[in-house]
């Protein structure tokens, strides 16, 4: 093995989180709720990367996400790759995928929305990838995806 | 359960709104009536509004209801801190069912979700408004015996205005050309215009509002353009008198032709229209009450053929 292959440590078991904007990291941390996972987390930022310049990388050991987990990243991260590792092969690559209903994630912009008003979750449809547009289900605002913002206590 | 509040008529299938208006059509004939003998209707007003609070509680009370409420949000306790749902679950446990006005968008979606009774919108900010939306669906086919094929003319702020948007959205079964006459800063949103080219709804957009703009008006639904909509104020100064209708802009009018409006009217229509054969925004006024009879008995679940064949009619 060459001693510029690998970056970060290879995983035995787990999941390895490919690809993410460095400027996005953080985001898919807290959206996958690593700072409460217990067993090891490997996190390489700002790694070099042929095809992005700059991005950054998630190994977690013994972690498995559910598709709903993933599809989570939709929002922030579209364009990351999964590989599930067992015994340190890559056995399944995973994309993410827009669900149809984000609960609880992205904030809705409207100050006169009910969600910002009520101690309460939000709740987004996606509205197709040709129109690029999530909608607020309680209020109706439209919502770019490229300008989406994260409620920031994600429960 | 299943919920039978109405948030929206936003997503109502043409048959659900020609029931509506069958029923509409026999509360007109008959208002004053029993059939929510026995019920109670809380009206939660979190923002006042004396029109439609008036409207609902005497819908109610033709039929027979008795109401609670409150009129103006200074007295709940929503001033001190309690939450919407809060309010909500401690009110349906007193009433049947909850008419409520809220200033904060999907309010009324959101207390539909908590709520063990049905919740009817009577208004949530600038999103939905569904009993004015009935109200002018019906007051269109009350007037021109039909709801297809119409030229619909929206005049003023078409921008804000949250009953020109809900029309828009419920005509869209019924193949009517809208047309749109409205100053460049409260211009038809893209949005509504995508919408429109989506299902196939025929638009036009016009620069003047003259008599010759308006000869193919079945309808003209007037809107007041608000100087608080605007950024610019002399932008406000030059359109401002551009979207009043004059009677003599009535000269061309078709017969048939009736003026909407969702009241109250500042001086967007000269006070001498209303003695013409055109004006139709106070009975269309009247009307809110037979529509809300409708959303609430069918809120409440009683059928068009109950009310058909109610006999208990208080002359």
């Amino acid at each position: 093995m060459k001693r510029q292959a690998l970056q970060v440590a290879a995983l035995q078991n787990g999941t390895v989180i490919d690809h993410i904007p460095s400027a996005k990291l953080f985001q898919v941390i807290s959206l996958l709720h690593l700072e409460r996972e217990r067993s090891a987390v490997t996190i390489g930022y700002n790694l070099k990367s042929q095809k992005m310049g700059h991005k950054s990388i998630i190994k977690i050991a013994d972690k498995f996400f559910s598709d709903d987990e993933i599809n989570q990243l939709s929002v922030v991260a579209p364009n990351v790759t999964l590989s599930v590792i067992r015994d340190y092969e890559v056995v399944e690559k995973k994309e993410v995928r827009m669900p149809e209903e984000l609960i609880g994630i992205v904030h809705c912009d409207n100050h006169k929305c009910i969600t910002n008003n009520e101690p309460m979750q939000t709740r987004f449809h996606f509205l197709g990838a040709e129109r690029g547009t999530l909608q607020c289900h309680y209020c109706n605002r439209e919502i770019k995806l490229s300008d989406v913002k994260l409620v920031t206590k994600i429960k | 359960m299943e919920s039978r509040s109405l948030v929206t008529i936003a997503n109502h299938s043409r048959q659900k709104i020609e029931y509506l208006i069958r029923m509409a059509q026999e509360f007109e004939k008959h208002p004053n009536r029993r059939l929510l003998e026995g019920r109670i209707v809380a009206t939660l007003f979190f923002e006042p509004s004396t029109r439609t609070r008036l409207s609902f509680e005497t819908a109610a009370n033709r039929l027979g209801a008795k109401v609670i409420g409150f009129a103006d949000p200074k007295v709940t306790s929503g001033t001190k801190g309690e939450t919407l749902k809060d309010t909500i679950m401690m009110v349906s446990n007193y009433a049947d069912i909850i008419v409520m006005r809220h200033h904060l968008e999907g309010a009324a979606q959101y207390a539909s979700e908590v709520s063990p009774v049905p919740i009817v919108n009577a208004g949530d900010g600038a999103n939905q408004h569904p009993s004015q939306t009935m109200l002018d669906l019906y007051t269109i086919y009350q007037t021109q015996g039909t709801l297809e094929n119409l030229n619909i003319y929206l005049v003023g702020d078409l921008k804000y205005g949250r009953t020109v948007h809900s029309l828009l959205t419920a005509m869209r079964h019924f193949s009517p050309t809208f047309h749109f006459i409205a100053p460049d800063e409260l211009a038809m949103p893209e949005h509504y215009k995508m919408y429109c080219r989506e299902k196939g709804i025929k638009y036009v957009e016009h620069q003047d509002f003259d008599a010759d703009t308006i000869a193919g008006a079945d309808i003209l639904y007037m809107t007041r353009v608000q100087r608080e909509r605007f950024t610019d104020l002399d932008e406000y100064e030059r359109v401002k008198d551009r979207y009043l209708l004059k009677k003599k802009m009535l000269s061309k009018a078709k017969p048939n032709m009736k003026i909407l409006h969702p009241l109250p009217r500042v001086n967007e229509i000269e006070y001498s229209i209303d003695d013409t054969p055109y004006a139709y925004y106070f009975q269309q006024a009247r009307n809110g009450l037979y529509a809300r009879q409708a959303i609430l008995c069918d809120t409440l679940g009683i059928t068009l053929e109950e009310i058909i064949n109610d006999k208990i009619i208080i002359k």
